[in-house]
């Protein structure tokens, strides 16, 4: 049965890529997209890696494929001028294609582990624990500088993201709300006696 | 328990976590003060660099895994650090003027190169896969932001996206061959690897190296896959191509040589011959594509490709004596760099940079103090001796000889007689050619940048122990 769907989500991950390359309409290939990720997630579901098929599925399809969706629906790009050169550069690229599969062939025909990583494959999912706990025991603890270097990776593309794209542009009027809230009675309103047939 | 960790992390994690905090701090300064921050950021950079620098140079001599085996602080991840942030500290000095001419004066700007040197420290101290990556990571990620720093400049944006795209393919690579050495290891780290490793490996665990090699060949710029580096290093903003071209390679040089002598050392012969191919390649194409090249920074690109063949030569020896002579090659590399890149800073002609050839012209009438040390670094550059350049041929081609790489060598000498040719046309144009516009008085910084690296270019054979010997304790802690 594992097997079965094993096959399954597979095959329709293979197929929905190969339609994210394809398809016309880019809206269609950030969907294509997301039918990749959700099988992705069945697969981690069947290896009994339910958090991280949770986590593919709010992160990647949540906020990332969503994300894309904003950018290809807000952005004025012309799809079809990228995909101008699509004919010119396909023969070579079907040739390294082709030749970087057949070698890959090669490697995955003729797999062998070190008899050392046996233990490593038989990883036996601890008992009596779920996979967010036992991730949790190690996060904070084996891997925490890792976290750590994570999380600096991570401000780093916040800070660069700032630098290269924020403009502050003093023309624009904004709203300031303190000082709205400050405006009193008496320094806004002037009051003037206007004498009768003077003006002011 | 507690308090051994403690003692380890003051006594070995100290540096990166003096730049770690301190940037977090930066970071908090710069947003509260805005733009006024830009000279206390810089400022304060500096001091943190060269804490760091003297806490290197300073501390402890043993040596000492941390993290569960994921750190590792031994004298030649101490070496290579010291390069790096002697890079980096460099790259901040010189840029403060540039950058407040070209009004890019962000205080984003020091931040994101300590970022980038925070992940080249955790990177020369990378002793498993997953430290690899993420301080690769952590390094490329602030290096393509200060590429396009300047994001107003066509050319620099340029650069910043194609060093993007390349980068993202080139860490791709190298996950994947991560993975297949995963697999057939069962373990991230590079001693599981290497006692994984019995007899001759399966074409799976040779595939894995070979994605893993190809990955970092692209971070040092090593032929075939140099491809971005002219146009990276031509658009970029000045400082940061003087960054890209220093302080990252020590970091790159430092992992590959890292992961081939402790992760894959019963398979000398396997990566042996990739290397050889790399610094081959490398080495005649910084030799010839620089010859027709009119911007200096074109220029220094091709010239920096070689300079990584010759380097490379130093690591297919595969000996101690070699990795001996790759670390003394890239510290003569960076000051030698780093002073011909101050001298590029001072090109500028009535307040505009100027970076083609002709524009040096006859500059030891018009400025002949820049003109001599500019000359001096090219004739280190090529390798004449007693100047340091040569010197750091002549160990990377002697541990060559000593593991009989004969044709190697005669390559390698061949390809550094060539490549004189254009070094000494630099020198040529600037002593014999008529002037050009004299340039305009340089930043006591920069002078101060040419002025050191031309000293230590000259007056290394008179006093070679020091770096001699911290080069032979760091090669010796990697065997």
């Amino acid at each position: 049965m594992a097997v079965a769907f094993f096959y399954l989500f597979s095959t329709i991950i293979i197929a929905s890529a190969f339609m994210v390359i394809v398809a016309r309409n880019p809206v269609h290939s950030v969907l294509f997209l997301i039918l990749a990720f959700v099988n992705g997630a069945g697969l981690f579901l069947l290896a009994g890696a339910e958090f991280l098929a949770m986590i593919l599925i709010i992160v990647y399809v949540g906020a990332v494929a969503v994300l894309f969706l904003f950018v290809v629906m807000m952005l004025d790009v012309d799809f079809a001028e990228l995909k101008q050169g699509f004919q010119k550069y396909l023969p070579v690229g079907a040739a390294v294609g082709i030749v970087v599969l057949a070698e890959l062939g090669f490697v995955a025909l003729g797999w062998q582990s070190a008899p050392s990583a046996h233990d490593a494959a038989a990883a036996p999912i601890v008992a009596g624990i779920t996979n967010t706990a036992a991730l949790g025991r190690v996060l904070y603890t084996k891997y925490f500088v890792f976290f750590q270097a994570s999380a600096l990776v991570l401000l780093t593309a916040m800070i660069g993201a700032i630098v290269l794209t924020l403009r502050h542009r003093p023309s624009i009027k904004r709203q300031n709300i303190a000082e709205q809230n400050a405006r009193t009675r008496q320094n806004v309103i002037d009051i003037k006696k206007v004498p009768s047939r003077a003006g002011i | 328990m507690t308090m051994s960790f403690s003692y380890a992390l003051a006594h070995h994690f100290l540096p990166e976590a003096i730049l770690a905090v301190g940037v977090l701090a930066l970071i908090l300064l710069g947003a509260w003060r805005g733009a006024r921050a830009f000279a206390l950021v810089n400022e304060l950079t500096v001091g943190l660099l060269t804490l760091a620098i003297v806490i290197l140079m300073l501390g402890g001599k043993t040596e000492a895994e941390l993290f569960e085996g994921a750190f590792i602080d031994d004298a030649f991840a101490r070496f290579m650090k010291v390069l790096t942030l002697v890079g980096s500290l460099a790259t901040v000095l010189m840029s403060v003027d540039y950058l407040r001419r070209a009004k890019l004066a962000k205080f984003e700007f020091p931040v994101l190169v300590l970022l980038s040197t925070l992940g080249m420290m955790l990177l020369a101290s990378a002793n498993n896969l997953i430290a690899l990556y993420l301080g690769l990571e952590l390094m490329s990620l602030a290096l393509y932001v200060v590429a396009a720093f300047d994001r107003d400049d066509a050319r620099a944006s340029e650069a910043g996206l194609k060093y993007f795209v390349l980068g993202a393919l080139s860490s791709g690579m190298m996950l994947y061959g991560a993975s297949l050495l995963y697999g057939f290891a069962g373990t991230v780290s590079f001693d599981g690897i290497a006692k994984a490793i019995t007899g001759a490996p399966p074409l799976g665990a040779t595939f894995g190296l070979v994605f893993v090699l190809a990955g970092l060949a692209f971070k040092i710029s090593a032929a075939p896959f140099h491809m971005w580096t002219p146009d990276v290093y031509e658009g970029a903003p000045t400082p940061v191509t003087a960054f890209f071209a220093s302080a990252t390679k020590m970091a790159a040089i430092a992992i590959t040589a890292r992961i081939v002598e402790t992760a894959f050392p019963s398979v000398t012969s396997q990566w042996r011959q990739i290397v050889i191919f790399l610094s081959v390649a490398s080495m005649l194409l910084g030799a010839f594509a620089a010859i027709g090249q009119n911007n200096i920074k074109r220029l220094m690109a091709y010239s920096s490709i070689g300079h990584m063949g010759f380097a490379l030569v130093g690591l297919a020896a595969g000996s101690e004596a070699g990795v001996r002579g790759v670390a003394i090659y890239m510290a003569m590399y960076l000051a030698m760099t780093l002073g011909v890149f101050a001298a590029i800073l001072a090109m500028r002609v009535d307040g505009r940079c100027v970076e083609t050839i002709p524009d040096l012209a006859g500059l030891s009438r018009t400025n002949g103090v820049t003109a001599f040390f500019l000359a001096m670094l090219m004739f280190s550059l090529a390798g004449i001796p007693p100047l340091g350049g040569f010197f750091a041929k002549y160990y990377v081609f002697l541990a060559a000889v000593d593991a009989e790489l004969y044709p190697l060598a005669v390559l390698g000498v061949l390809a550094s007689a060539i490549a004189a040719y254009y070094y000494l046309r630099i020198v040529k144009v600037i002593y014999f050619d008529e002037p050009a516009p004299a340039f305009d008085a340089a930043p006591i910084s920069v002078r101060a940048v040419l002025a050191v690296s031309t000293v230590f270019m000259l007056g290394f054979w008179l006093y070679p122990a020091p770096i001699v010997e911290a080069a032979s304790a760091a090669a010796k802690s990697l065997f």
